[in-house]
């Protein structure tokens, strides 16, 4: 990938979520184990897809990443300083660099402010420019995004959901951040606006420098936009390599059956179908040993005793499953 | 239909707030000024709703009493928006703090709203600065309340984690993002509070402990006519009615506030 090393690395990053009963006495009865040690590097200008199903854990990743959740345990190294052990004013100031896009185009934009209060937000709050220097940002950012910088003036009810991402990609982007999260950008958009808001934000990587953490529960658009791929279940990586290795020879039994769920626009083709049975069992209480030993086809003793780590099978393939590792 | 109840919520309020503004030119006679030769004068071209056992012509007393009653009423309003909206704020927002304040604006809730206000009332002694401060913490809770349900659903919006992202301060966030989409319900239970302190307001010169006579109130003017309703029942029924107007005109405005700020109403009306 593109060189000059690793813009973000993370260690062993665990999130508990305590769950806490009683009234006066507040005590911890469990936790929800929502990420829970998992390791990964992001190259500088690369962009890293971080897949899995509903409640893996992948969006409270992202939230860690970005330092919307304090986490339990772990580091977040970004250009040198750890995110999650720096006092709260360095904190403050280093968020410049990191940002996040949102899901939700309705959710994500205060709608009694004006696209104008919203892009210039970053740009107030860390006290950069003058007004009339900081609506020129705005018109520009308004400009780079494809909006017209007439509608600053406009509230967001006035825009359409893919209009309306593409504001919130805007004031992604006012602080000149190094690392954006997107958290499933593109999930609550029309098919059609999809690939709009998609080919813009890759336009943006190239043309900015930016580094992305991509996630998304739907693989077709990660491979669309990814350099490499990662896996999660159940607060655990299981596979990490580089797309194409992932999409046409994928290791762990659950990312084969991840993609054999794609549907292909092809009847011809001849697909062997990877059925999982049971649910995903609950974050409280993970099962002892590898996590999707309750749902993989392939199970073994072992699986059910020792929990595999996640180990490089070459290449860069990282792998977390006995029968791959042997 | 709904539109139609709001107009004319909006219109009695409105009456009531013209007579309270204007009672010195709405006024026919003295409001406390006693004309013993006058007593129990049923309502004529003179004397449009009666004289009471002093003598003082009830449609003026009734029109000054709109002023004491509507003073009070918004300056119960603005105090506990004051209060309620900061208390709610910071309780919805700061989760430590939440159960705390909670169970303290619940001790006070548990409180008969009446009694509460009476004694505070008497405690402070009967002036009507003292009523609204008596009642603006017998309502502060309410309005409290109200806000933290709302504050706690705002503050879960992505544009909230998008401030936090961008690293605004905690005042910034509750002042900027989390307040002005916490208003609509706000306005809403605020006309429902000046009903009730109308009504309270009434109820507490009823029992004596509002501003002293011979300051017309709605509440004292019915307490002193209460012994001659049999022969002069004009003093008591005026009042009344004025007291059930303003409530009911309130509770139209609320009702019609609720339907238009709520936004999922505003989908259909679009």
């Amino acid at each position: 990938m593109t060189a000059g090393g690793n813009l973000v690395e993370v260690e062993n990053l665990v999130k508990h979520f305590p769950i806490r009963k009683g009234f006066f006495s507040s005590r911890v009865t469990g936790y929800v184990q929502a990420v829970d040690d998992i390791s990964f590097a992001v190259a500088r200008g690369e962009t890293l897809g971080l897949v899995g199903e509903s409640g893996c854990g992948k969006s409270t990743t992202g939230r860690l990443l970005i330092r919307l959740l304090d986490p339990t345990s772990g580091r977040i190294m970004l250009n040198g300083a750890d995110l999650a052990h720096i006092p709260p004013e360095e904190l403050r100031a280093r968020r410049r660099d990191v940002q996040i896009i949102f899901q939700d185009p309705f959710s994500s934009l205060n709608p009694r402010k004006t696209v104008e209060g919203i892009v210039a937000e970053p740009l107030v709050v860390h006290g950069i420019g003058t007004r009339a220097e900081r609506q020129a940002r705005v018109a520009e950012l308004l400009k780079l995004v494809g909006l017209a910088p007439d509608h600053a003036r406009r509230y967001p009810h006035e825009f359409s959901g893919g209009q309306r991402q593409r504001i919130g990609i805007a004031r992604a982007l006012a602080l000149n951040p190094k690392f954006i999260v997107c958290d499933e950008p593109v999930s609550a958009l029309d098919v059609s606006i999809q690939a709009q808001i998609i080919n813009l934000m890759r336009d943006l990587q190239k043309e900015l420098g930016l580094t992305y953490l991509f996630i998304s529960h739907n693989l077709a658009v990660v491979r669309h936009i990814a350099d490499r791929v990662a896996v999660m279940y159940l607060g655990k990586i299981v596979e990490l390599t580089d797309k194409n290795a992932l999409y046409e020879s994928p290791k762990h039994p659950y990312t084969q059956a991840l993609l054999s769920a794609i549907l292909i626009a092809n009847p011809e083709r001849k697909r062997q179908r990877v059925v999982l049975t049971g649910d995903v069992p609950s974050p409280m209480a993970p099962p002892k040993g590898c996590r999707f030993n309750t749902r993989c086809p392939l199970a073994e003793p072992r699986c059910r005793e020792i929990e595999p780590p996640l180990i490089d099978v070459g290449s860069g393939h990282k792998v977390a499953c006995h029968l791959v590792t042997r | 239909m709904r539109h139609r109840l709001f107009v004319s919520g909006l219109a009695l309020f409105a009456l009531m707030v013209v007579m309270a503004i204007f009672a010195d030119f709405l006024a026919t006679h003295s409001p406390v000024q006693v004309r013993a030769r006058f007593r129990f004068r049923p309502p004529s071209l003179d004397n449009f709703f009666g004289t009471d056992n002093f003598g003082r012509d009830i449609y003026t007393r009734v029109v000054y009493g709109a002023r004491l009653s509507i003073s009070i009423g918004f300056a119960v309003v603005l105090l506990t928006a004051i209060a309620g909206t900061t208390i709610g704020l910071i309780s919805g927002y700061f989760r430590r703090l939440d159960n705390l304040v909670m169970r303290v604006m619940d001790a006070l809730m548990a409180f008969p709203t009446i009694i509460l206000a009476l004694a505070l009332a008497a405690a402070l002694g009967p002036s009507a600065f003292n009523i609204v401060v008596a009642l603006s913490a017998v309502y502060t809770p309410r309005v409290a309340r109200v806000v933290r349900a709302s504050v706690l659903v705002v503050r879960e919006a992505d544009y909230v984690h998008a401030a936090h992202a961008v690293g605004a301060s905690n005042l910034r966030i509750m002042l900027e993002h989390i307040l002005p989409n916490s208003m609509a319900p706000l306005v809403v239970q605020l006309t429902f509070v000046f009903a009730y302190a109308v009504i309270a307001e009434a109820v507490l010169s009823f029992l004596g402990v509002g501003p002293p006579p011979p300051t017309p109130s709605w509440g004292s003017i019915i307490a002193e006519g209460k012994d001659y309703i049999r022969e002069a029942a004009w003093i008591t029924l005026f009042p009344g009615i004025a007291i059930a107007m303003t409530v009911l005109g309130l509770n139209l405005l609320g009702d019609g506030l609720r339907d238009v700020l709520d936004p999922r109403m505003n989908v259909e009306s679009r």
